[in-house]
């Protein structure tokens, strides 16, 4: 493949079909972790763990996997990557697994890992699905760092744990607590929305 | 927490205070995807419930039974999801065999439970709190009691959302959010509750 292919496929991974904000898969991760950015930034590096692990193994036994039982197969091969972050994290960070805590067991079940493995990974050669992983990967990490940093800028007062306002700031609690996450999410999402329509607009014109 | 007291209170906190979907982000997915209508959010509350009380129950002995005696309790995440979609395919063929009118309600909403994260978290989380196997039936249940409840009022705000003029970029998902944002926090109310 050429490396332009290969372009196309990560662009694709995080601006056009961005898990988050396009497709909308990963909700729950995504609303739960991103009280922090640092813990966006591990749910993203743990997630694009599984999602590279399990989309390269898929695509290497996509010939002997019979289609009717590739659902079943494909959660075993996610579910062992997924016990090897577990661990991974329990021993070298174990700040970090404290902070995600279940979610990290329930990548297993995070639609995007599935998602890719039935649509690109059993269709697609190894590199493909090595590259498609890493762009997916990172337009989930990108989209996690993104409204993590939002929420713990207004209800924390800091961003990577530097305190960002003096001592006379009132952090806004409500945001780092579940209607946040949800508001957050939401307004993140219509500024997407009204973007793309514009700069839509803006070809359209452009064209006439 | 001993015996019916105890009971109570696992069932109102996982019904209400520490609700799945608006205050643990549990089963967010089918929350978003079958809300637009009141009567499929219905539908998809009773087939989780029904699979969620199963599976917890299930999981549990599968935990304290098979891993725990093997010492291989590092194999919980791979035996849970499995005993979760064995256990989403056998209702379903029992369903159909047994109960074909349901079965025809419950139809699509079935299979996508076995990847609803709600399931594995409450499997998950009975076993981290340690609950008996009485208390994981009551979590179980109030869980799912607690995922139906919010999926039902949220599916009938979003009834309502259509027919009202929102503006063009925040139409669909955007308003949808804020909405779960506005429940989530009157859920909050309940947390002096217990």
């Amino acid at each position: 493949m050429s490396k332009q292919k290969a372009l196309t496929i990560l662009r694709n991974g995080i601006f056009d079909e961005n898990p988050i904000f396009r497709l909308m898969l990963g909700m729950c991760p995504m609303l739960a972790v991103t009280t922090a950015a640092v813990n966006g930034i591990g749910m993203g590096a743990a997630s694009m763990f599984v999602l590279i692990g399990s989309n390269v193994v898929i695509a290497l036994l996509r010939n002997f996997i019979p289609p009717k039982i590739r659902i079943p197969a494909f959660i075993v091969i996610i579910a062992t990557f997924v016990t090897l972050v577990q661990f991974l994290l329990k021993a070298y960070v174990p700040a970090l697994d404290k902070s995600l805590g279940i979610f990290i067991p329930l990548i297993v079940v995070n639609c995007i890992i599935l998602g890719r493995a039935e649509a690109f990974a059993s269709k697609n050669t190894v590199w493909r699905s090595f590259v498609d992983a890493i762009g997916m990967g990172l337009g989930f990490t990108v989209a996690l760092v993104i409204v993590a940093s939002i929420r713990e800028i207004i209800g924390n007062g800091t961003i990577f744990d530097i305190a960002l306002f003096g001592d006379r700031f009132e952090p806004a609690l409500i945001m780092v607590g579940a209607p946040g996450a949800f508001i957050t999410l939401g307004l993140v999402l219509a500024l997407i929305n009204h973007i793309s329509k514009k700069r839509r607009q803006r070809q359209t014109r452009g064209v006439r | 927490m001993e015996g019916f007291t105890g009971i109570m209170l696992i069932l109102l906190s996982s019904i209400l205070v520490n609700n799945f979907v608006l205050s643990r982000f549990l089963g967010v997915c089918p929350f978003l995807g079958v809300s637009k209508r009141v009567e499929t959010a219905l539908g998809m509350g009773f087939a989780v419930t029904f699979v969620m009380a199963l599976a917890s129950v299930i999981s549990y002995l599968v935990h304290y039974y098979i891993l725990v005696p093997l010492n291989i309790e590092y194999m919980q995440t791979i035996a849970f999801i499995l005993v979760i979609a064995a256990l989403v395919q056998l209702v379903e063929m029992a369903l159909q065999k047994l109960v074909p009118s349901l079965y025809k309600a419950l139809g699509v909403y079935l299979p996508l439970i076995t990847t609803n994260c709600a399931v594995l978290g409450v499997a998950i989380i009975n076993i981290t709190k340690e609950f008996t196997l009485i208390q994981t039936l009551f979590n179980g249940v109030g869980a799912a009691i607690g995922l139906t409840l919010a999926i039902v009022l949220f599916a009938g705000i979003r009834e309502r959302l259509e027919l009202s003029n929102v503006p063009e970029a925040m139409k669909g998902f955007p308003i949808a959010l804020i909405s779960a944002g506005l429940m989530a926090m009157a859920f909050l109310g309940f947390q002096g509750l217990i």
